[in-house]
């Protein structure tokens, strides 16, 4: 057991599968003697060499199509785009190529890839370099939808999508490359579709993802003294989606709330929504609530992000309000 | 013009592969012309005729375990990888025997057992993917070449750029062919470049050779592909070919072609690869009566396979939710 920072964690998962199997190998911008522009993949270069980490040019479409054609080709790659805003770039080879290929080829076709990239806000980067893109991603069919809030599940889950078969976009939150836990040594390795419980609680369930997961804890930690005892349920994959664990959490508590870093407009809590209203209705004792982000693009400001992301304060004064 | 390479001599045997190749192209297309007029075919369809020298030419340079990236215009260097002509034309009209068991459609031939990597319909997708397949292949030290065909308009795309970019940094074996058929759909491709050829003249910015070969020539393309092949396969990077050549019929099914000069359109059906290529082997002196029992035998496959196509049941409506992920299934909750 050894304290890890999300941001090594990182690097020691990739680190984990490369050298468990020599067809896992990374490519992106600056990944490899640089060791990231977040410093997150310092290591791998020298440990595993410039064969298996590779730095490519700003070319987002040829790393998105060039792991695709490396994985029909026998390796499990994993791409790196800096920032997920940057998937926009690179798009028809998510959503058209990657996503759609094995279907459209009745299986000829596998794809175990990972698509690895920065996510979300909180650091100022302004409406470009900030963005909670989880959502987009979720409504592709074909997509595996990952985005890890623990160190420890950083290591687990990028396990997880390196071992499946399957497509899977990876998506490390950038405000939480500071945080530190300890971590058990040795191999980790989850499952996707696994989502855990963070906090139990008796009154209200809270579903949150990534970075929102903290604010949720937070929010639970207050609302506890308020005498509001709130069950905190972290999803960690929204594809495949643990739909049992918060089903199940409401069926107890009767209330649902998601915290969502993704404007509001088709978030991943409006399908959370949507299932709980189609398959537990009778359990609920009060309206779904969703909190996040406004349908907004995100500003730069620091009190204009910190206004727009849901905060620990707007999750506790949403569920009182409800009380 | 770059001058074919002549500094081989073509073998009787590969001559007669290169018109074999090129009159089975042209049979399935025509038959694939005819299920379309049959109703068969629904959605649409886009045929390489006229364009046949190019897949022939390449695809006898070919080991099993390379690997073809192609277009929606990509039938033909599909079959030429090994696949069977009823497969081809199933999945033309979406039928349960199409090689994507009618889930792909004809935009989307694929058989990657056979090195058939697929066609693809989003022009310029498959340049990078072409890319990392050759890549693969180096670091898992197989040898593979991948060769990547697409059209002139596709060099004004990004990803044409970034492909031909990153294959050239890593000196990746892959062989681009850039089959310049004067149209990129309706618009002719010099009222929307800067340079006289597409691709050739793009090549130097890449530190790539320029390339150009008369793509209704097969022996002509064989030369070249010869040469860009092997180049590839000793690891001396990437080639950019530039094939010219014209395409019969209009951009696809529903286009009649009428943007075209008919005086353009007519010298090029006189120069129609598969009448060039018959006129010199008989000049060569193999006998007619052997050519047309050639042609015989590739209409004979066509039209058996078109009576496959004919008979063949509509895919199985359990075949819409499978094969989404790995498992066989399309489940996204656990
Ligand atoms: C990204 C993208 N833009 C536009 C289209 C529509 N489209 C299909 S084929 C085509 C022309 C392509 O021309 P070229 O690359 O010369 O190939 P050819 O059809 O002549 O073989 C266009 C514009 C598309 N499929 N994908
Ligand atoms: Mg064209």
């Amino acid at each position: 057991m050894a304290e890890l920072t999300y941001r090594n964690a990182i690097a020691r998962g990739i680190g984990q599968e490369m050298e468990r199997d020599e067809r896992v190998v990374f490519i992106g911008e600056d990944i490899g003697a640089a060791g990231g522009v977040f410093k997150t993949t310092v290591g791998l270069f020298e440990r595993f060499g410039p064969d298996r980490v590779r730095d490519t040019p700003i070319s987002e479409q040829a790393i998105i199509g060039g792991i695709m054609g490396a994985a029909m080709n026998g390796l499990r790659p994993i791409g790196e785009l800096m920032f997920s805003d940057f998937v926009g770039v690179a798009w028809d080879g998510i959503a058209n190529q990657i996503a759609k290929t094995r279907y459209m080829t009745a299986g000829q076709v596998a794809l175990p890839l990972v698509i690895r990239t920065a996510n979300g806000g909180g650091t100022h980067f302004g409406g470009q370099h900030s963005q909670s893109v989880e959502n987009w991603h979720m409504m592709i069919p074909g997509l595996k939808v990952v985005a890890p809030a623990t160190p420890r599940d950083v290591v687990g889950l990028m396990a997880a999508a390196v071992r499946d078969d399957d497509p899977v976009i990876f998506l490390d939150h950038k405000k939480l490359y500071a945080l530190k836990e300890d971590v058990p040594d040795g191999e980790i390795v989850d499952v996707l579709g696994k989502a855990v419980i963070r906090h139990p609680g008796s009154d209200v369930t809270i579903v949150a993802l990534a970075a929102m997961v903290h604010v949720a804890l937070e929010a639970a930690g207050r609302l506890a003294e308020h005498g509001v005892s709130a069950e905190v349920i972290d999803l960690r994959t929204l594809v495949p989606l643990d739909t049992a664990t918060f089903l199940e959490s409401v069926s107890r508590t009767g209330r649902l709330f998601t915290v969502e870093e993704n404007p509001r407009l088709c978030g991943w809590g409006a399908e959370i929504a949507s299932i709980a209203a189609e398959e537990c209705l009778w359990d609920l004792d009060g309206p779904i609530v969703r909190i996040t982000t406004p349908h907004i693009p995100l500003p730069a400001a620091a009190n204009l992000e910190d206004l727009a992301i849901p905060s620990a304060e707007r999750v506790v004064q949403t569920v009182l309000s409800q009380a | 013009m770059s001058p074919p390479n002549d500094t081989f001599e073509i073998t009787e045997a590969t001559r007669l592969l290169l018109y074999q190749s090129m009159l089975r192209c042209r049979a399935l297309e025509k038959k694939a012309y005819d299920l379309f007029m049959e109703g068969l075919v629904q959605g649409t369809t886009h045929l390489g005729l006229g364009q046949e020298a190019v897949a022939a030419g390449f695809a006898a340079t070919l080991r099993p375990d390379d690997m073809s990236f192609a277009t929606y215009r990509g039938h033909n260097h599909m079959l030429l990888r090994g696949m069977a002509m009823a497969p081809i034309l199933g999945e033309c009209a979406a039928r349960a025997n199409g090689c994507c068991e009618g889930k792909g459609g004809s935009m989307h031939i694929t058989e990657v057992a056979k090195g058939a990597m697929g066609s693809y319909a989003i022009v310029g997708a498959h340049l990078p993917i072409a890319v990392g397949a050759a890549w693969a292949g180096v670091v898992r030290g197989t040898g593979q070449v991948s060769l990547c065909f697409f059209g002139d308009g596709t060099t004004n795309i990004g990803t044409f750029h970034e492909a031909v970019n990153l294959a050239a940094i890593w000196k990746l074996p892959v062989v681009f062919v850039c089959e310049n058929n004067l149209y990129m759909e309706y618009t002719p491709i010099s009222a929307v470049i800067p340079v006289e050829y597409p691709a050739a003249d793009r090549a130097s910015a890449y530190g790539l050779e320029r390339i150009i070969v008369d793509g209704n020539d097969a022996d002509a393309v064989y030369q070249t592909a010869v040469t860009t092949v092997e180049r590839a396969r000793r690891g001396e990077g990437p080639s950019l070919v530039e094939a010219l050549t014209y395409r019969h019929k209009g951009h696809s099914r529903a286009d009649p072609g009428k943007y075209r000069p008919d005086e353009e359109v007519a010298a090029w059906l006189e120069r129609d690869p598969l009448l060039v290529y018959r006129g010199r082997l008989e000049s060569l002196g193999f006998p007619p009566t052997v050519l047309d029992e050639m042609e015989q035998l590739a209409r004979a496959e066509a039209e058996a396979a078109a009576d496959e196509v004919r008979a063949a049941p509509l895919p199985d409506p359990a075949a819409l939710m499978t094969d989404v992920w790995a498992n066989g299934g399309s489940e996204w909750r656990n």
